[in-house]
């Protein structure tokens, strides 16, 4: 980065935290948008998020967590999804045309397998399979019971009521270990932003499903591989999916038992290892480390005893040989 | 300061200020300036620019260098007073008091500068306040919630048990090495140099060393053979944690057990330099080379220039730090 360059980026951020503006604080030129991608985004869906979480909190419960099923066989590639996540969270975004055309220029972004990253919270890939594309959507998977939120020091995660994870920047201290521990590699950060970095994911558009809408990329799919509703009834679906046409599917509903389960579920005619979903046992994954804390505890009571006996005969028995040596000396004047 | 009489007992050891410092001018004090010049313009650079700019952390790696050595392998090396302040106080080991103050100090600054190291990896520094009263110590559950991204061989529930054996060979072959540095550099600050009696102290400390290499052995067989690990050992990951286990614990555990029968204090002191380095060995291999290891190594990460310097530096300080205090209290007497 260029000085000068710095130095606006320094006045801007020292202008929109003195005026106490919210929104972008990069200048917004078109021709660096691709750019935007991987720099800070001046993100707001995350603290847009928390503020509508916290204001419902206990008011609105809904019976049954939501969940959307993603349709492997009838995604078509068409990213629309990626431009309707972006148009509603106010990422950096380009017109929906392009996203759409992607598909069959070369050199295509399908080339490339690509993470969710900070500007882009869901991105769509490309897999083959008998010479045929598989497209698969990426993005947080809303896990029942979410590493991130077991590995965060400061409890930066909520998973709330409606069956979404979500951040709250205001407390997250930067230490990236929802990153390291997150099975699906979802969570992204400002690596770029010296001040104020976030981490980004989706939200499953929590500011939406609370207000009776579905999420911006269910809304905007027009292939019909996204479907949003209670999980319990999604569940079901997919279930139903896969016996009508037992040919079209594999029998694995991927996100029912995986990592414990997770708000998102996927049906698919390949192996979901072949798309490069990892391989997950049923367990969560915070159980792994709350296994370990249960072995402390029981290494405390066995271990922790004589520890102490050792020590105090140490103790008693080095005050003894003095005491001795003390009467010796006395002895011998 | 009219009457700085103070300042020049001291602080400048009782020379005046030419004198401190042309006294100071040597290829030593050159070149340790020249890191910290380095380093401190690292530091800088990440904290006007972020992290993206000064480091190769990515969405993909989002913990490099200055986790694996600063923090992890920098607090198990910073393991000498948990382990001599331990024996010597809490076990009444009398023997070894001579070297608990220096392996205090030594643990002192340790953990101190990885506290500071800590802050540069943050990415909202400012707010480290808000981790206060969470351990980030060596007993932490750092890495046990990352299971399904670490290697099969270095992943396990007892990940932090062997965190913790190790740290405590660690700090014993620190209290070697600090002991065989401090008495080479700076002998005129003991009073009573004994040499016979320091290879007989150095000698027991091998074997305590050596304890608990054998413990920490065992318990990794016992491990590898609870997972069913073996078949992994005939990989390329394999060999390589065959090198660390065999070529940094078991063949020093060898030499050692040789060593105390022919009461050679000298070979001690050589492997309490290999112990060391293979649990720095250690540290890189669960926190960076084992993490992710499925990925291609073209997308793997290592450290810019400014990672390497600013870890150099946090060396330096401390190893200054050491000197200044040495000379100036009675660390050694």
């Amino acid at each position: 980065m260029k000085r000068r360059e710095f130095l606006k980026r320094i006045l801007t951020i020292a202008g929109i935290s003195l005026i106490g503006g919210k929104g972008n604080v990069y200048g917004e030129s078109p021709s660096d948008l691709s750019q935007r991608a991987v720099k800070s985004t001046g993100n707001i869906a995350n603290r847009k998020n928390w503020l509508k979480y916290e204001a419902l909190k206990d008011k609105q419960k809904p019976k049954e967590p939501y969940a959307v099923l993603v349709d492997l066989t009838k995604c078509i590639g068409c990213r629309r999804c990626e431009w309707a996540c972006n148009e509603w969270n106010k990422n950096p975004n380009k017109p929906i045309k392009e996203f759409e055309e992607s598909k069959d220029k070369k050199p295509s972004v399908f080339d490339k397998i690509r993470r969710t990253s900070a500007g882009a919270f869901t991105v769509v890939n490309r897999f083959y399979e008998n010479g045929r594309p598989v497209y698969v959507k990426k993005q947080c998977m809303h896990c029942t019971e979410p590493a991130c939120q077991a590995a965060c020091f400061v409890d930066a995660f909520k998973k709330t009521p409606h069956g979404a994870v979500l951040y709250n920047p205001s407390l997250c201290v930067g230490c990236r270990y929802c990153m390291i521990a997150c099975p699906f590699d979802i969570p992204a950060y400002e690596y770029y932003d010296p001040i104020t970095p976030q981490i980004t994911k989706c939200t499953m558009c929590f500011d939406r499903i609370t207000e009776s809408q579905i999420p911006a990329c269910v809304e905007i799919c027009s292939a019909d591989a996204l479907r949003f509703g209670p999980r319990n009834e999604m569940l079901k679906l997919a279930y139903e999916t896969i016996n009508k046409n037992p040919e079209r599917y594999i029998p694995h509903v991927y996100g029912e038992h995986e990592a414990g389960g997770t708000n998102w579920l996927y049906i698919s005619g390949v192996s979901f290892e072949k798309l490069g979903f990892p391989k997950l046992d049923k367990n969560p994954i915070p159980s792994y480390s709350k296994n370990f804390l249960f072995t402390v505890k029981v290494l405390e009571i066995i271990a922790a005893a004589p520890l102490v006996w050792g020590a105090y005969y140490m103790i008693s028995k080095n005050r003894k040989k003095k005491e001795s040596q003390d009467v010796q000396s006395n002895e011998k004047q | 300061m009219r009457n700085n009489s103070w300042f020049k007992e001291k602080i400048l050891l009782g020379m005046d200020f030419k004198e401190y410092v042309s006294k100071h001018a040597t290829l030593p004090f050159f070149i340790a300036f020249l890191i910290l010049a380095f380093s401190f313009y690292s530091m800088a650079y990440r904290l006007l620019y972020g992290l993206g700019p000064a480091t190769n952390l990515s969405d993909t790696y989002p913990w490099g260098l200055w986790i694996s050595f600063d923090i992890l392998a920098g607090i198990a090396l910073a393991a000498p007073g948990l382990t001599v302040g331990t024996a010597v106080y809490l076990f009444g080991l009398k023997d070894y008091k001579k070297f608990a103050r220096p392996a205090i100090l030594s643990s002192l600054l340790g953990y101190v500068f990885a506290v500071f190291a800590l802050m540069f990896d943050l990415g909202r520094y400012y707010r480290v306040p808000y981790v206060i009263g969470w351990s980030w110590g060596l007993n932490s559950i750092l890495f046990l919630i990352a299971p399904s991204k670490i290697h099969p061989l270095w992943y396990s529930a007892l990940l932090p048990l062997f965190f913790l054996i190790s740290a405590v060979f660690a700090g014993i072959s620190m209290v070697i090495i600090e002991s065989t540095i401090s008495h080479k550099i700076f002998k005129e600050y003991i009073k009573e140099f004994d040499e016979k009696d320091f290879d007989r102290k150095t000698i027991g400390l091998a074997k305590a060393l050596v304890v608990s290499l054998f413990v920490y052995l065992i318990l990794k067989i016992l491990d590898l053979t609870h997972y069913d690990n073996w078949h992994y050992l005939n990989t390329d990951y394999g060999y390589w944690y065959l090198f660390e286990i065999v070529g940094f614990v078991m063949t020093p555990a060898l030499i050692l057990i040789n060593a105390i029968k022919t009461n050679n204090a000298k070979v001690v002191r050589v492997i309490a330099f290999v112990v060391a380095f293979g649990v720095i060995v250690n540290r890189f291999n669960v926190s960076l080379i084992a993490y992710n290891w499925y990925i291609p190594l073209s997308d793997k990460y290592y450290p810019t220039w400014m990672e390497v310097a600013l870890s150099l530096g946090v060396v330096t300080l401390i190893i200054l730090f050491y000197r200044f205090i040495v000379r100036r209290m009675p660390i050694l007497s």
